[in-house]
């Protein structure tokens, strides 16, 4: 296989070192605007399924939309958010948003609606207003279903801005690949992807730790797996 | 709680149906103040439901009336229903969070004493105590929210037989002179704790009144008499299911 077509992994750490301050500068920014659209996509899908839990009438309303921000693919849209938005952060941080959004806001609003019936009537009993139970019992009991969601939002979150980068930008990884790929430098989009990889799974990985930290009671059967006589 | 707690009238002329099925006949059940009812029947007959509705959980079937008594209830389920994202002291004071009250801190940790726990355990999560513990946890938050009516539902029949019974003759000296319906399986239970016990039978369900042993509760689990009135008890319980 030619070098142009599979590099070797020496060719593909040599572009890495080589071009470490492009590739980083270009990195930068997709960090960033992964972040940026972790960020707000997450606080939007908490809006929405805090909206859906506290406002019953607007489901009906609010349901659908939930469902056509997953219906549309985002590949679709990205040349009209490119459009819209510019070639810059915004239309990228936009599309890495409309990924996240979904898995953040179906999540916690799945865990909104499977609160103990037993601690509602509790609450109900202990004179609890309908905004104490939201926020007080309903919202912390959500909270392990929230992570699962914010989890998967942080694996999915690069797949939005390095598509919006694809569409039409000026920097980014997703940039950068397209730029190596005209060139033929296949051992640039291999360094490229391989960063975005790291960037990946650091995201993962200090996402669920985090939310380890933050929510110390969610169930974890795995770990205390490690105690116990798994069949095999 | 120096005075003696209310009384309460649960009025169902036609019963009541949840679903379309009827569960309960006719009810008229007056419950005295300052004494604990017991309520046995088998699984279905709708014990949970009556306590349910004198807690204000379920709406009253027309032609029904209910004592209102929001606001003067303490409720202790099955489960002990601690939350996990706070500590024991968190879960004691709960009543005061949702409230938005500022809790009394010093009572919680009174209470905590009272049912048997250390001054350690306060701080411990839920999730570190045993199935006992966390059972008198959830008794110290009842008797936290400090009301003159208590309604049990089956509160003990999740932990083992001696812990069961400890936690009985406990819960019979911190709730004396409070109004206790006790919703319940355990015959020997009713006739411990129960100033009067009540069967609920048939389909649908109508309630009917068994005497109770002599003495005030809680009355000794091997007393003759006691293990005499549990054999009748389960007889009638057994009645109750064919």
């Amino acid at each position: 296989m030619p070098p142009f077509l599979l590099p070797s992994p020496m060719r593909v750490a040599s572009a890495l070192v080589d071009r470490w301050d492009i590739i980083l500068g270009h990195a930068a920014t997709t960090g960033t605007e992964i972040l940026l659209g972790l960020a707000l996509g997450s606080l939007l899908g908490c809006l929405m399924a805090l909206t859906l839990a506290a406002w019953p009438a607007g489901r009906r309303w609010l349901l659908p939309l939930l469902l056509v921000s997953q219906a549309v693919p985002v590949f679709a849209i990205a040349p009209l958010l490119v459009l819209w938005l510019g070639y810059g952060m915004a239309s990228k941080v936009a599309m890495a948003v409309m990924i996240i959004f979904f898995p953040v806001a179906t999540a916690f609003h799945d865990g909104l609606r499977r609160t103990e019936p037993g601690l509602l009537d509790l609450a109900a009993t202990m004179g609890a207003s309908r905004t104490a139970v939201l926020w007080r019992v309903r919202v912390p009991a959500a909270l392990p279903s929230l992570a699962s969601g914010l989890r998967v939002a942080a694996g999915v979150a690069p797949i939005g801005a390095v598509v919006g980068e694809w569409v039409g930008s000026s920097a980014g990884l997703g940039y950068l690949m397209l730029q190596a790929n005209g060139r033929s430098q296949a051992d640039v989009m291999f360094a490229a992807l391989f960063v975005l990889a790291v960037m990946s799974l650091a995201l993962w990985f200090s996402t669920d730790r985090l939310l380890r930290r933050a929510i110390p009671w969610q169930p974890d059967s795995l770990l205390s797996d490690q105690d116990r006589k798994v069949l095999p | 709680m120096a005075e003696r707690a209310p009384g309460f009238r649960i009025h169902l002329p036609e019963g009541l149906s949840l679903g379309g099925q009827p569960v309960l006949g006719p009810t008229d059940l007056s419950l005295e103040g300052g004494r604990v009812t017991a309520l046995l029947g088998p699984s279905g007959s709708g014990k949970s439901t009556l306590l349910r509705l004198a807690a204000g959980l379920l709406a009253v079937p027309a032609g029904g009336s209910v004592t209102k008594l929001a606001g003067r209830v303490a409720y202790m389920a099955q489960q002990d229903l601690l939350v996990p994202w706070r500590d024991v002291l968190g879960n004691v004071t709960m009543g005061a969070h949702l409230r938005g009250q500022a809790p009394d801190l010093a009572r919680a940790r009174a209470l905590l004493a009272e049912v048997g726990l250390a001054e350690a355990d306060a701080l411990k999560s839920p999730a570190q105590l045993s199935g006992g513990m966390r059972q008198r946890v959830a008794l110290a938050r009842t008797l936290m929210e400090d009301r003159p009516i208590v309604l049990m539902d089956e509160p003990f029949s999740a932990v083992d037989a001696p812990t069961r019974h400890r936690m009985q003759s406990l819960a019979a000296r911190l709730l004396a002179r409070r109004t206790v319906l006790l919703v319940t399986h355990d015959p020997l239970e009713a006739l411990r704790l129960a100033d009067r016990i009540l069967v609920l039978g048939g389909r649908p369900a109508t309630a009917s009144e068994v005497p109770v042993p002599a003495g005030a509760p809680p009355r000794a689990a091997g007393d003759p008499a006691l293990l005499a009135a549990q054999a009748a008890l389960l007889e009638r319980l057994a009645e109750a299911v064919s």
